[in-house]
């Protein structure tokens, strides 16, 4: 598959994330924020990192980058999206997932591994897994810590749109230890773990590799 | 500022080491951020629509933020 790994000025996981998709056997390319299209991309990655020093609110203003115009034309033709650590903050800025990444609780940055819990198998990027099985993937961030008002909780809930759960430990204060979701179609998938720093025993993991297969199952 | 009722751990650290400082009767500290905008236009109303477009659009996060609107002056 032609996979689009879209570069903000400040991303810094864009390399782990090509690599990753690359190594899955899809052809990837990277995107400048500045691009208007995503060359004819089936799937895209908004990346981890930094975007624009995360001034403002982290991803608040990468969401107005000229290339999320693209994204959110993708995203909303329920074609697959993944947003990782920085990617999922956007997403939510983009309102192309619902709540908010807010300050960790403890205050602190956090970056270690971390096990969750694979809740929903409905999506492009967890289709290769079961249900109920735990990865441990690390999570590297300072406002990592999920927020939603109750309602859209329990939409969520609801709908078995939370993809990933924290199990045992919540690094971050996440309402109902929420690691990841996905959109209502389940076709863009925003989680905080960083699954393209686990694919290899040599990284301590390689439980992230199946998000990066990107379900041959392409109906989402 | 942050929606009441959602945590603020800023504010609670804040809180606690004042509480350390020994300064009394501290019952709640909430952290915000203030900005700053000068803008052209005609009047002061116009101005105040303009900053609270900005606001809805950029500036704040309806999921955890409010706003207000301090003071429009004439630079």
């Amino acid at each position: 598959m032609k996979v689009a790994v879209v570069r903000f000025p400040g991303s810094n996981c864009d390399a782990d994330a090509l690599r990753a998709a690359a190594s899955a056997g899809h052809q990837a390319e990277y995107v400048w924020h500045r691009s208007r299209d995503l060359g004819g991309a089936d799937v895209v990655i908004l990346p981890g990192g930094f975007s624009y020093g995360d001034y403002l609110r982290a991803g608040a203003i990468a969401r107005f980058s000229p290339v999320m115009k693209a994204v959110a034309g993708h995203a909303r033709a329920g074609r697959p999206t993944l947003g990782v650590c920085n990617g999922f903050q956007i997403l939510c800025e983009a309102h192309l997932l619902p709540g908010q990444l807010v300050r960790n609780e403890s205050l602190s940055f956090v970056c270690k591994p971390v096990t969750v819990e694979v809740e929903s198998t409905s999506t492009p990027f967890t289709a290769g897994y079961e249900g109920g099985q735990k990865l441990v993937m690390p999570v590297a961030h300072g406002e990592g810590r999920y927020v939603a008002d109750e309602a859209t909780l329990d939409r969520l809930e609801r709908e078995g749109r939370v993809v990933f759960r924290y199990a045992g430990c919540n690094p971050n204060g996440s309402l109902r230890d929420i690691a990841g979701i996905a959109s209502e179609e389940g076709n863009v998938v925003g989680m905080m773990p960083h699954p393209e720093r686990a694919v290899a025993d040599l990284l301590g993991s390689e439980d992230g590799r199946a998000l990066f297969d990107f379900a041959a199952d392409l109906k989402h | 500022m942050p929606r009441s009722g959602l945590l603020d751990p800023q504010g609670t650290a804040i809180e606690h080491a004042l509480t350390a400082l020994d300064f009394g009767g501290v019952r709640k500290v909430r952290v915000g951020k203030t900005i700053d905008i000068t803008v052209d236009a005609a009047s002061e109303q116009e101005a105040r629509a303009q900053v609270q477009a900005m606001c809805d659009r950029l500036m704040a996060n309806p999921v955890t933020e409010d706003y207000a609107i301090d003071s429009v002056e004439a630079a």
